[in-house]
């Protein structure tokens, strides 16, 4: 392992001296444009405002109005093309660390605060949550405030989705996870792991068992491939499945039983979050050399600034402008390199980026023990597979009424990569929140 | 959830275990899997459904002891709970029209083939079961087999029970017999599926085989079963486990197969005083 580099959390958090002082800074603005900028609709500058007081729990309380999961959001959220972009603090100078307040309020909460949240008075309905990612916990979390009877179905053994078997603990620890998740268990949310919505049960047994609606927040699902050859040699991984084996199986442990491929040489395709995590933990992993693969230029990079800087921070290569065109084997079917070309960019796409183009004549090999894609998933086909009138585009993405997540079948509402493809986590929580809005108007309009 | 109704040990290395689990025996169909558990913190095993009962609401797993985590498996006992099981996965073996088919079990993959046997002769069709084992101490299923298939023939590599020899050459002699099969569906070792299809290639009998890849989620979402079935990337747990064994590339799911073949036989080697204590101890018990 590099030195100095372990799966403790990298970013560090604020004391409450450093924490009350950028509170300071905030100018309480009227029309609150960074509110208007968060996918969940915190109220920014009252929670800010509590801080600045010295109220740390006062901040807490503001917001876990909006959000089921704020130790997760002030974490992992891409504030800076957010709530932080809109700063007028930050035309001139830096934007307030809102990100940083929030998980300084979030984990105060957790650290300090041993109280009971009362549980909410129950209405009498009932309402299945498929996915316990951060769709679905944010829908579940909304609806049991208002006192709906909520289960949520969770397709592996631990709840939490991509927040357990995706974002590697150094960006996520993952006891900050489920003491999220214990929080939504005290509001009277029931999670059953280990059941398959669209195998175990269908979105149709669940509306025999009483359910009055579903939400589907069953996430991103099958890691997509380039499609080149060699794809299948040992060692080439999707992210999903590297970053499942060391996050949700432990492999990080010294003690795990979970195996997990190694090599001195390492490339991850892809320059989103995922690739940046993929390459950080194989660098955590003992690697000694790990690249990011990537297309198009460092500007162009998907991936949040902050991710990018840890990872050059902690000595990973960017190898942009570069496509692989196969990966190379050895002779017991092995990864030992992978051939590439070089890229320019053209032409804006449809997606407004620039078109990276081949550099004619510019092939050459890297020498690679081990490739990982992080070039995006596609969702997951089971729930589309098995219920009948549910509407899917081509992709395979649910389609959705933007405003309440309505699918075209009844009282069946999705959000999250279900909908959108791979995206963020606060997305996702925004279209949870919207359905749970949604779920509950449409619920009172028929009692 | 998910007590153990019962255990049996069928051979020194097989054990059956019949499971309460409700929800996926009203589902389960030929073919499908579940992920299952033997530690709350264990590793998540693939096993195929060998039977189920809807109305007692169990499944019955058989499994061999392959590692550390079946070991942990086969130390649990009778009312003992398994900690997580989540199915059943994968699509249902089609089996819809079927007329004569020769099922080809070999090895703990006649666990598999049995279910198979026995919805084919429940169907109304015709079946023919040929069952390979390296020896006479490894058979198992026997009375099962006989009582679902119309012809039933064990071969063992040994000639220590059954016939001496492969099950291709059974097949083979079968299908020279003036057999016309259906489909062949085939589920054992890659290499016996492997041979099973260049035998009934020459012949053009479509053949079926389960393919039971490294896995982690079941669900479609770690893609570590990619296999490549026709010159397309295929996951084995949404769009399979069955697919005609003409097209699948078997040499390359032998090598991925082996990607962690080195940390397997680690916590074997680690295991290996455990699997004879857990051999006397049975003995013992019977």
């Amino acid at each position: 392992m590099a030195e100095g580099i372990g799966f403790y959390e990298v970013a560090q958090g604020m004391t409450l001296e450093e924490a009350v002082q950028e509170a300071k800074r905030c100018l309480q603005c009227k029309n609150k444009p960074c509110r208007s900028a968060c996918p969940v609709q915190i109220d920014i500058p009252a929670f800010i405002g509590k801080i600045a007081q010295g109220d740390p729990e006062g901040a807490y309380q503001v917001l876990s109005k909006m959000s089921a999961l704020p130790a997760v959001c002030g974490r992992v959220c891409p504030q800076e093309t957010q709530c932080e972009s809109k700063c007028v603090r930050g035309i001139k100078g830096k934007p307030i660390a809102i990100g940083r307040l929030e998980r300084f309020a979030a984990d105060w909460h957790r650290e300090h605060v041993r109280e009971e949240t009362p549980r909410p008075q129950a209405n009498g309905h009932k309402v299945a949550v498929v996915g316990s990612g951060p769709a679905g916990l944010t829908c579940a979390g909304d609806l049991a405030r208002l006192g709906y009877q909520v289960t949520v179905f969770e397709a592996l053994h631990v709840a939490g989705g991509v927040l357990m078997y995706g974002i590697p603990e150094f960006r996520l620890p993952k006891t900050i996870v489920q003491s999220e998740i214990d929080g939504l268990r005290k509001l009277g949310v029931e999670i059953d792991c280990d059941t398959v919505i669209g195998k175990t049960l269908t979105v149709d047994e669940l509306f025999e068992d009483g359910y009055e609606a579903v939400f589907v927040g069953s996430g991103a699902g099958l890691p997509r491939f380039m499609n080149i050859p060699g794809e299948s040699l040992r060692g080439v991984l999707s992210a999903n499945e590297y970053l499942t084996r060391i996050n949700l199986m432990k492999a990080y442990l010294p003690d795990s039983k979970t195996p997990v491929y190694r090599a001195d040489k390492v490339a991850v395709v892809g320059g989103g979050n995922v690739a940046m995590d993929a390459a950080r933990c194989a660098l955590r992993m003992g690697a000694k050399e790990v690249s990011i693969v990537y297309r198009r230029g460092m500007e162009e990079l998907p991936a949040r600034r902050e991710e990018v800087e840890h990872a050059k921070q902690e000595g990973i290569l960017f190898r942009t402008l570069c496509n692989p065109v196969e990966i190379l084997g050895g002779e017991n079917g092995e990864v030992t390199g992978i051939r590439c070309v070089e890229m320019t960019l053209g032409e804006p796409d449809a997606s407004g980026r620039r078109r990276p183009v081949v550099k004619p004549g510019s092939e050459f090999e890297l020498e690679v023990g081990m490739v990982i894609m992080a070039i995006g998933t596609s969702p997951n086909p089971l729930i589309r597979a098995t219920t009948p009138g549910l509407e899917t585009n081509r992709h395979g993405c649910i389609v959705v009424e933007e405003e309440t997540g309505r699918t075209s079948r009844d009282n069946v509402y999705a959000g999250g990569d279900a909908v959108t493809g791979a995206a963020t986590v606060i997305l996702a929580m925004g279209a949870g929140k919207t359905a749970a809005n949604a779920i509950h108007q449409a619920i009172q309009e028929n009692a | 959830m998910f007590r153990i109704v019962s255990r049996k040990r069928l051979n020194p290395t097989v054990t059956r275990l019949d499971v309460e689990a409700p929800l996926i025996a009203k589902k389960a169909e030929p073919g499908q899997f579940v992920i299952l558990r033997a530690e709350e913190n264990g590793e998540r095993i693939p096993l195929t459904i060998a039977d189920a009962n809807p109305e007692r609401g169990t499944i019955s797993l058989i499994f061999q002891l392959v590692g550390e985590s079946t070991m942990a498996l086969n130390a649990l006992r009778e009312g003992d709970c398994v900690p997580g099981i989540s199915g059943p996965l994968g699509r249902a073996s089609e089996l819809d029209g079927l007329k004569k088919v020769a099922v080809i079990g070999g090895g703990v993959g006649s666990a598999i083939a049995y279910p198979v046997a026995k919805k084919l002769h429940e169907m109304g069709c015709v079946v023919h079961t040929i069952a390979g084992f390296r020896c006479k101490d490894l058979v198992i299923l026997e009375e099962e087999f006989r009582a679902v298939s119309d012809e039933f023939i064990i071969t063992t590599d040994d000639g220590s029970y059954g016939r001496k020899g492969v099950v291709t050459a059974a097949l083979e002699e079968m299908i020279q017999a003036g057999n016309q099969y259906d489909q062949v569906i085939a589920i054992g070792p890659l290499i016996m599926m492997k041979f099973v299809c260049k035998t009934t290639e020459k012949y053009g009998i479509k053949t079926i085989v389960s393919m039971n890849p490294i896995m982690i989620d079941g669900t479609g979402m770690c893609g570590g079963c990619r296999l490549t079935v026709g010159g397309e990337t295929k996951f084995a747990c949404v769009d399979g486990p069955d697919f005609d064994g003409h097209l699948v590339d078997f040499d390359e799911a032998m090598r991925r197969g082996a990607t962690y073949k080195e940390f397997e036989a680690h916590a074997r080697e680690a295991a290996c005083n455990l699997f004879r204590d857990a051999g006397k101890e049975e003995t013992a018990n019977g």
